[in-house]
């Protein structure tokens, strides 16, 4: 559904060019879900915008959704849904009326426009709404009519720029549900994010960006498999002994704990050796890797450090 | 495209028409020359004061039209219409169509107020001076648009436009005739295209030769169009 190759964009600044995003290679397959992950700054959005004509790469070509995106960008427009990071409605229009009208930029007759904006207000909870003047929304519903605006013309790729931005909990989580209903009905959704907990809970797939770079990629899991192992914490008083038998275990007082790839299953095993040596344990914990630990490792800085910090 | 033309077109009337009260407001400029300043040239005044305002009108009423995309090129309306198939032109034209529509009304509100003062102008002379102040109107306005489109920020924006619309007035004779001053100032409008549009709009409600006028509007409709699409095609916003 998407295939770029070496896509690039250079911005041209008095400070000298700044090289947003240095050539990504992006597959994504009909149907997927996929997420793109990294701190602001490192190019998500720069790469968005250029996969959904708004912006012309400098470098590279893509195929979205079966239209060449530098020969045929209106062709991609016709297939593709967006979701910009910031509100797409105008203040001083009536939300049902901006969705009309959206539905009616992708070609829908009046009538089916109609009947398209009835469903998604349903949808999206936003009934009652249609009359009232966008700037009198709260932000949560908004951010609803935006992610509405977006699906007006069931596009089968949808694009989704930090969809929870402005959401509070109880609407992040409703609107996690639709987009994995999204997924159920088929469509293919593309978004980015900075939040490890989204990008965990929705995506099937993850692509990992940082400083314009593609520096992983993969399910949740495989990137928590592949990178660091998980971290495995035995609670005993012979700690030193346990410490010598694993690589870079660290030692905290009666604690040891060390990484190992798939913990849960190696675990019965490594259990069992220590027993046969006499060792003696009284607590055992196995944590899954999060996804800032996959980050900290590829990129040895903390995901976490950098959200808080924009 | 006429059908995405018209679409944007009435997305952006539709809040104008439920706020009627903004075209009011939009007179009050013109209200206070033709109350305060007409009668300053005598009764004869009015027949030449009067077309002169109404060029006036166009060039401050669709000069200032940029305003109204800023706040949507800084939210994210701009970016949520460009990703649509509509096509780029109509985002331009619809706007632009707005802003003459509502030209075009207030011109025909301050010729009848004109009028009472005694103005004097036949059906067939209001709809050509009507038709001609709508021209000038659809070139200032497209190249407004692409100037806020290029600009982003309001307060160049702003800047922008004092320093080219008070020299583009001042020199187009609207207020006194520009042959009452010395021989340098008088060619110096007359390499404004803005005078001719002038002493053609007086021509048509009074005699005179409106050629050079219509010349100097097509002229200005070619070029204020060619750069807002050329903007509007490039311009990422």
């Amino acid at each position: 559904m998407i295939k770029a190759r070496g896509l690039a964009r250079r911005f041209t600044t008095k400070l000298g060019p700044v090289d947003a995003v240095r050539g990504v290679d992006i597959d994504v397959a009909e149907g997927e879900l996929v997420g793109f992950l990294g701190p602001n700054g490192a190019g998500k959005s720069t790469t968005l915008r250029m996969l959904t004509t708004l912006l012309q790469p400098t470098a590279g070509e893509a195929i979205i959704a079966g239209h060449d995106l530098l020969a045929d960008p209106a062709g991609v427009r016709r297939q593709i849904g967006y979701v910009g990071q910031k509100n797409g409605a105008g203040a001083d229009q009536r939300a049902g009326d901006e969705l009309e009208f959206q539905a009616r930029f992708y070609g829908l007759s009046k009538h089916d426009a109609r009947k398209k904006v009835a469903d998604l207000l349903e949808r999206f909870e936003l009934q009652g709404m249609e009359k009232r003047a966008v700037i009198t929304l709260s932000g949560g519903q908004q951010r609803r009519l935006d992610i509405a605006m977006g699906m007006l013309h069931d596009p089968r790729l949808l694009f989704l720029d930090e969809p929870s931005t402005a959401l509070d909990p109880q609407s992040r989580r409703n609107l996690w549900d639709h987009i994995k209903q999204l997924r159920t009905d088929g469509t293919t959704v593309f978004l980015t994010t900075h939040y490890l907990d989204e990008a965990d809970f929705l995506s099937d797939r993850l692509l990992v960006i940082d400083h314009g770079s593609i520096v992983g990629e993969g399910s949740p899991d495989e990137l928590k498999n592949r990178v660091s192992g998980d971290l495995v914490v035995l609670g005993t008083p012979q700690a030193s002994i346990v410490a010598s038998k694993f690589e870079n275990a660290v030692v905290d007082g009666d604690k040891v704990s060390f990484r190992i790839p798939n913990g849960d299953r190696a675990l019965p095993g490594l259990l069992r050796d220590l027993g046969n040596i006499g060792v003696e344990l009284h607590s055992v914990q196995v944590h899954r890797p999060t996804l800032d630990d996959v980050f900290l490792t590829m990129t040895g800085r903390s995901l976490r450090e950098d959200a808080n910090a924009a | 495209m006429l059908r995405d033309t018209w679409l944007v077109f009435v997305r952006v009337m539709l809040p104008v028409m439920r706020n009627p009260v903004a075209i009011v407001f939009g007179l009050a400029q013109p209200l206070l020359y033709l109350g305060l300043f007409g009668p300053l040239l005598g009764d004869s005044g009015w027949q030449w004061f009067v077309p002169g305002l109404l060029v006036q009108m166009a060039l401050f009423g669709t000069a200032y039209a940029g305003f109204s995309l800023l706040p949507e090129v800084r939210t994210g309306v701009m970016e949520r219409l460009r990703v649509t198939p509509v096509s780029r032109v109509a985002l331009l034209v619809g706007r632009v169509g707005k802003d003459v529509v509502l030209l075009v009304v207030q011109s025909l509100l301050i010729m009848l107020a004109a009028m009472l003062f005694g103005f004097r102008a036949s059906a067939g002379e209001i709809v050509l001076g009507l038709g001609l102040v709508a021209l000038l109107g659809i070139a200032i306005g497209s190249a407004s648009y692409a100037i806020a489109l290029k600009v982003k920020l309001e307060y160049v924006f702003a800047s922008v436009l004092s320093s080219t619309i008070v020299p583009l007035m001042l020199l187009s004779g609207v207020l006194l005739p520009m042959s009452n001053g010395p021989q340098w100032l008088y060619w110096l409008s007359r390499v404004n295209p803005l005078a001719h549009v002038v002493d053609a709009e007086r021509s048509i409600f009074n005699t005179g030769s409106v050629l050079l006028g219509l010349v100097s509007v097509s002229a200005l409709v070619l070029a204020g169009m060619f750069y807002g699409v050329r903007t509007f095609n490039r311009e990422s916003a």
